[in-house]
């Protein structure tokens, strides 16, 4: 068991991405600050001053606080609190936990149905890839986030506000996991076509393996590495979306805010000066964003074939 | 490219015809129509002869048949808030989401070009990798972010006291990285110019234009960032083929070469994609205008969803669906007539 794992770690070691990594800064900071982004989400419950999905912790008295180093704050509430009188450090924390989890959540989502329709249509080809790269074309020409604004709008019309507030973390999950399908499909289908014409998928059908062991035990593990590119940069834009679809009032109702709906929330109070309680979490949002692109940005530039030069 | 052009047009057909099916389930599915013309005194037996009356007992398709004939007609039914015909409606709100865009397109077009041509002239330059370090964090900003920030610097107003007034440099910072504010930020401003109809326009007034300012700098800002990339990956390819090294050698001005060689084809992939990219636009309305309380369609859209109001939202759905099925095969025309390397149908390459 033990020597597993050191060749494991050497294997990492001694890889390109490794190398690659190391001698990048912007991808080393880039890693360092998600890393402590995530893990202060996932740590939120113990990080976080108060809960501030506890009512009986709020008081009303203490809303719209500024942060500590402006005349008026209170040093209990080091970036303030907002009109209901929540502490924003502890909202925030709590907050990228739930635009982190409909993140990962939504990728996983698309990733299933993109891999398994890319596979469909890149190995088996003819009428099922034509339809269902159709589908995925219409889809596109839509944008994903005018089908998720509508699929949110239709759901959130027919369950009534209070039951989609309830399930919202499921339904925005759903919601854009189903808008951004395509964008994985088509980076899977186009793998397959080029993997599917390679020796070992021959001998693999001459042995006489089905189709379904081909291309989930063969042809898969081989257009991994696209899927991990543009796997990262959609967990980015499903977190866009979901911001998106919370400030529009389709996402996170304001008892369990994502950062998306905490911005909306305190964009009522920007008139009257309070800029922390929609700018502060702003500008946690457009950091996560931001930090996961640039990741993004790098592994494509490391595992892209055609820039690779060993 | 006859057959092409009849592929891609049954295509546009297929869509709406889908489009159509879905926003007919939604009426079906959402709400009774029923419910909202009678009262609660109406007794079961009327509600049923009216049910019959109004053809809710019919099959499925023959009250699709029914919504599809109508629509045909631009008749997509009333709204319940405005009690008005819902294209009547989408026609009053259209005028403004569409300036909104023309603004915005305006602006796009207008920096992306010179700032895209220079990135890809010279690449190795401060200024280009400055611009392009830019863009990828205006990727990251999400387009109500943008909005929200641009309310606070320059409507708002930003009063910075972080640096010492006792010294000149420090009243001169402070005064540097404050902002005044002052811009309108919400709504089309009261002088607005009648132009035909309904349809007003903010564009003839200093008024109007000061409304207009900040959401379509907003909305230009999510699109800049994308456009100045493709001009400028367009522009590198260009400026890679023979031709351009031709010219070079017959020793023409690089003015020359690159704004009247190059940038002549470096505009064609950019101008279909850039139609694409209008109807996308779209979908950004919807949250330029919720923020800017723009009174457009998108704003529109989202007030019927909190109102329930099932026949506008239908109708949307249908509208926009139409704009986006035009603006797609009228591009995809436009794309397979000047690039006849596009694959077309039924004939081998």
């Amino acid at each position: 068991m033990m020597t597993a794992t050191v060749s494991r770690w050497a294997r990492v070691r001694d890889s390109f991405l490794w190398y690659s990594f190391k001698r990048d800064k912007v991808a080393i900071a880039s890693f360092i600050v998600l890393l402590a982004m995530v893990l202060s989400a996932i740590f939120a419950p113990l990080l976080a001053p108060t809960d501030p999905y506890d009512l009986a912790l709020i008081d009303i008295m203490n809303s719209e606080l500024p942060p500590v180093g402006m005349s008026g704050a209170d040093g209990a509430f080091p970036l303030g609190t907002d009109a209901q009188g929540r502490d924003m450090l502890s909202t925030i924390l709590y907050g990228t936990r739930v635009s982190l989890m409909i993140g990962f959540g939504a990728v996983i989502l698309q990733a299933a149905l993109g891999i398994m329709f890319g596979l469909l249509a890149g190995y088996l080809g003819g009428r099922v890839d034509a339809i269902l790269m159709r589908i995925a074309d219409v889809q596109l020409s839509f944008s994903t986030l005018m089908v998720a604004i509508i699929v949110g709008a239709v759901f959130k019309a027919s369950f009534g506000s209070l039951m989609f507030g309830e399930i919202a973390i499921y339904m925005l999950i759903f919601i854009i996991g189903v808008a951004e399908w395509p964008q994985i499909a088509r980076t899977v289908r186009a793998s397959v076509l080029a993997e599917k014409k390679k020796e070992y998928v021959d001998a693999a059908k001459v042995m006489g393996f089905r189709t379904n062991r081909i291309m989930f035990r063969h042809i898969l593990p081989n257009t991994l590495s696209p899927i991990f590119v543009i796997g990262t940069v959609q967990i980015a834009n499903a977190i866009i979306s979901e911001a998106a679809l919370s400030f529009l009032g389709l996402g996170m109702p304001e008892t369990q805010p994502s950062l998306g709906s905490l911005i909306k929330s305190g964009f009522d109070y920007i008139q009257s000066g309070s800029w922390w309680i929609t700018l502060l979490p702003g500008l946690v949002l457009v950091v996560l964003v931001l930090v996961i692109n640039l990741l993004g940005d790098w592994l494509r530039d490391v595992m892209n074939p055609r820039l690779y030069k060993g | 490219m006859l057959a092409f052009l009849v592929q891609r047009i049954s295509q546009a057909f297929l869509v709406m015809f889908v489009i159509s099916m879905i926003a007919f389930a939604i009426q079906d599915g959402l709400g009774d129509p029923l419910q909202e013309l009678v009262g609660m005194s109406v007794s079961l037996e009327e509600r049923d002869a009216i049910r019959e009356d109004m053809g809710l007992n019919d099959p499925i398709y023959v009250q699709y048949a029914r919504f599809a004939g109508n629509a045909l007609q631009g008749d997509l039914g009333i709204s319940y808030f405005y009690g008005k015909p819902t294209l009547q409606v989408i026609a009053e709100h259209l005028p403004a989401t569409l300036e909104l865009v023309i603004g915005a397109s305006l602006i796009i077009l207008v920096f992306s070009v010179p700032i895209g041509v220079y990135a890809a002239i010279r690449p190795q330059a401060f200024l280009s990798k400055f611009f392009m370090s830019i863009s990828t964090v205006g990727i990251s900003i999400p387009v109500f972010l943008t909005a929200i920030v641009l309310i606070q610097l320059f409507s708002i107003g930003v009063t910075i006291e972080l640096f010492p007034t006792e010294t000149g440099w420090g009243t001169w910072l402070n005064g540097a990285l404050s902002t005044d504010g002052g811009l309108p930020s919400y709504g089309r401003g009261d002088e607005l110019t009648h132009l035909f109809g309904t349809w007003t326009s903010g564009f003839f007034s200093w008024d109007g234009l000061w409304h207009l300012v900040l959401p379509c700098v907003s909305l230009a800002s999510i699109m800049l960032p994308l456009f100045i990339r493709l001009i400028r990956a367009e522009m590198m390819e260009v400026l890679q083929s023979d031709y351009i090294r031709y010219a070079r050698a017959k020793g023409l001005s690089s003015g020359r070469i690159n704004f009247l060689h190059a940038l002549k084809n470096t505009m064609l992939p950019v101008i279909t994609v850039g139609g694409v990219q209008l109807g996308i636009m779209v979908a950004y309305t919807i949250l330029t205008e919720t923020v800017f309380q723009w009174p457009g369609m998108g704003l529109m859209f989202l007030e019927a969803i909190t109102r329930s109001d099932i026949p506008l939202i239908v109708a949307y759905l249908m509208v926009v669906g139409l704009v986006f099925v035009i603006t797609n095969t009228i591009v995809d025309l436009i794309y397979g007539l000047v690039n006849p390397t596009v694959k077309l149908t039924g004939k081998k390459a």
